[in-house]
């Protein structure tokens, strides 16, 4: 419950003129509602309601539809997310080097499952298909910088080193 | 002028390991000599050996150095740069090399290798259009601009070469179809959207050499009469996105994008799509249905895009390796060396990336027609640890593995069909005997299940049951005629999936059940995960012998299940063990041992 009421509150301070600017070069072009989205979560971290509602208005876009184009992408995240968003890779190189073991052991880290959030919003965990560092499996990245060849026992000191 | 060029790789694998801090170390110390003006320092694209990142090439002299720290700078500039003295210590070494090798030619990694694709990677500086030209870049397109569009779709044709994406199609005749749709309007779409874990050929073709993927779609457009173009590139890929932003921009002052393009009369605009996390999206129909903004689901076919293609027009797709074929086959003279290399129905020079339990990681070109066993071997250094190969997984979800008697055949897109698995993309996974196939399977199958777009029942509900019996299997609770019941899943999905990804996702697992069936048997009949993978059906145990007491397994194990007395054998409390596996990473004496769960309990009392 926590967590609705707090996307309750985010939600309320969101600022609709900076929607309008995202959108304003892209009215009449509904082949770009994608990258509309990505700019969209590029500024508020995720995709809040009312930005998505205001964007359809704006675009002519039905709401139906453009909730069915955002959560068709995997990139695209209708809750506030943390600051640091950890994406463990899944991909096969790092699956058979034991990137389960890496997850599991984050995930008892932080007490969240992967695709929540830490209720501090500090951390995200997600998982993503592949990170393409293939060599240093099992990798990792958080925000922009990948760990690599990890074992669980290197997790907690990792976590802890972001502040 | 410089006294060197010093390419520093600033692809993502050596980021990855630390090469911008080798590089701002570099700057430092030669500054510090105040010397930095003789050189000119490049973040080059990959040149492929991952595995001994971050990497530095120096020309002219052409030496490599591997594993690098920023604390090697200061011995690099004083020794090579200043002194002119090889610093043989940051050479590569390896069990494969009798002495420290100091170039490509000397390195068996690069021995069996052959550059096409990948000739400009990490050889020349990717944001500069200069350095492309002159290594012969857009001198194909000027040759194409005087050629019929036709005559270069036969040329393409005649050259043999096949879609890089995965299913091998001619891209002559791909375009062919394309130049005689009817209608003044058409596309050309750049497949970037390189979704198959274990696989990053594209990505470093993107961020090395980005300046050939808009010549070769240059020249597509030329052949297919085309005058706008489409990359569709995952976003996940910054760095390769980034690059060809820039490249577009040169391209546009150099008059090669726009309009009158090399005063022929021939228009050109090009269009960047960064793709959203689908990986439905590689499959054409919905890659196009992506770039209008849609969700990206697949149609049936026909019409092929070749006729109804992004808005309606016809369009051509080509993966990106394919498109950096291109500018070798149209260039003068091209065509007839390019035949040279490959085999009867396959000709060129595939990109593999490496991975998994392979000593040299990374990206290798080779000539089609290679065995495996050579670029394990030869290429990949052979397997990691010493441990026994088992098999190699090639394609990706959509292909299967090769187990070790197969070990002779030679890649090519007929023998790898034939064998049960696809060329595909060209991710090559190295697995050894620590690795299950039945946990395999349900791996590729529950990535499959996840990014199944719903919309046709066989791939939505098929491989949903399929994992689910796999799911049954890896925690012991299979039965025996669970092998039929995925068999005839299987071959159902084949048969009825929409699209090309739903009717390939069975092959992982009709791949392991037809070469590793026993393991699937042990799994069911006797409970039993002899690769130490599926939890609850194995037990780890101390081989009592070898143990020397040294307590690095009891320090490493997280729940203290491990007892026993330093200086004297160990043993692991069952009850306590979830196996995690992390003693066994630890064990310097290799006696931590996987045992039957049922046999463990005689053994421990």
């Amino acid at each position: 419950m926590s967590s609705e009421a707090e996307v309750a509150d985010i939600n309320q301070d969101i600022d609709l003129s900076q929607v309008d600017s995202i959108v304003e070069p892209y009215l009449g072009k509904k082949e770009m509602l994608i990258p509309v989205m990505q700019k969209v979560q590029e500024h508020f971290g995720y995709l809040p309601r009312p930005a998505m509602e205001h964007v359809a208005r704006r675009m002519r876009i039905p709401l139906s539809r453009l909730y069915g184009v955002t959560t068709f992408y995997a990139q695209f995240k209708m809750k506030p997310r943390g600051r640091y968003i950890i994406r463990v890779c899944k991909g096969t190189a790092c699956h058979i080097s034991g990137s389960p073991k890496i997850a599991e052991r984050i995930e008892e880290i932080l007490g969240i499952p992967g695709g929540e959030t830490t209720d501090d919003l500090k951390f995200t965990l997600e998982e993503v298909a592949c990170i393409g560092a293939c060599a240093l499996a099992p990798v990792i990245m958080i925000n922009d910088n990948p760990h690599g060849r990890l074992t669980p026992d290197k997790m907690k000191e990792i976590l802890d080193s972001y502040e | 002028m410089y006294e060197k060029h010093i390419m520093i790789c600033g692809a993502t694998g050596c980021l990855s390991s630390g090469s911008t801090k080798v590089s701002e170390a570099l700057i430092e110390e030669l500054e510090k000599h105040g010397i930095k003006d003789k050189y000119r320092l490049v973040m080059s694209g990959c040149p492929g050996f991952c595995e001994v990142g971050p990497i530095i090439v120096i020309y002219p002299d052409e030496v490599f150095y591997c594993r690098l720290k920023p604390k090697d700078m200061a011995e690099l500039v004083e020794n090579h740069l200043v002194g002119g003295e090889i610093v043989e210590r940051l050479l590569y070494k390896g069990p494969d090399v009798e002495a420290p090798a100091r170039f490509y030619d000397t390195i068996p990694f690069y021995a069996k290798q052959k550059f096409n694709v990948l000739r400009n990677s990490g050889v020349i500086d990717p944001e500069s259009i200069d350095e492309y030209i002159m290594r012969g870049g857009y001198r194909a397109l000027s040759r194409a601009m005087e050629m019929e569009p036709q005559a270069i779709c036969d040329e393409v044709k005649d050259a043999g070469l096949r879609g890089r994406g995965g299913a091998g199609f001619p891209t002559g005749v791909k375009w062919g179809f394309t130049n005689k749709a009817p209608g003044p309007k058409k596309y050309i779409v750049c497949n970037a959207d390189e979704g198959d874990p274990g696989a990053f050929m594209d990505r470093s073709i993107l961020e090395g050499d980005p300046h050939a993927i808009l010549e070769g779609m240059l020249i597509a457009g030329r052949a297919c009469g085309a005058d706008e173009g489409y990359i569709y590139c995952r976003a996940e890929y910054p760095l390769a996105i980034d690059r060809l932003k820039k490249a577009i921009e040169q391209a546009k002052e150099y008059a090669l994008l726009g309009d009158n393009i090399l005063g022929y009369d021939f228009n050109f605009k090009m269009n960047i799509k960064e793709g959203a996390g689908a990986f439905v999206c590689g499959e054409e129909t919905a890659l196009l249905a992506s770039i209008e903004g849609k969700r990206g689901m697949p149609r049936p076919r026909p019409p092929f895009p070749a006729q109804v293609g992004v808005f309606g027009k016809p369009t051509t797709i080509n993966n990106v390796e394919t498109l950096a074929n291109i500018p070798l086959i149209v260039k003068e003279g091209g065509a007839a060396e390019y035949v040279k290399v490959g085999t009867e129905g396959s000709k060129g020079t595939k990109v593999f990336a490496l991975a998994g339990k392979v000593r040299n990681t990374g990206l290798c070109e080779v000539p089609m027609g290679i065995t495996i066993e050579e670029v394990i071997y030869d290429v990949g250094g052979g397997i990691k640890g010493g441990r026994e190969f088992k098999a190699v997984q090639a394609g990706g979800p959509s292909g299967g593995c090769i187990p070790a008697d197969l070990l002779d055949l030679p890649i090519d897109y007929d023998s790898l069909t034939k064998a049960g698995a696809i060329m595909g993309s060209g991710g090559l996974v190295v697995m050894d005997d620590r690795t299950c196939m039945v946990d395999l399977a349900r791996y590729f199958l529950s990535f499959t299940q996840k990014e199944s777009c719903g919309k046709c029942t066989p791939c939505r509900e098929g491989t949903k049951r399929m994992l689910e019996i796999l799911d049954r299997i890896a925690e012991g609770e299979g039965i025996p005629e669970d092998l039929e019941t995925l068999d005839n899943l299987a071959h159902n999905i084949k048969d009825s999936a929409l699209c090309g990804l739903g009717q390939t996702c069975p092959n992982p697992v009709l791949s392991t059940i037809r070469y590793f069936r026993h393991e699937y048997e042990e799994h069911i009949n006797e409970n039993f995960c002899r690769s130490g993978i599926c939890k609850p059906l194995f037990n780890y145990k101390i081989d009592a012998e070898n143990c020397t007491g040294c307590t690095a397994c009891a320090r490493a194990c997280a729940v203290d299940a491990i007892k026993g007395e330093k200086k004297e054998p160990h043993e692991i409390d069952q009850e306590l063990c979830t196996r995690c596996g992390s003693c066994i990473d630890k064990c310097r004496q290799d006696c931590i041992m996987i045992t039957r769960v049922g046999s463990e309990a005689d053994v421990s009392n």
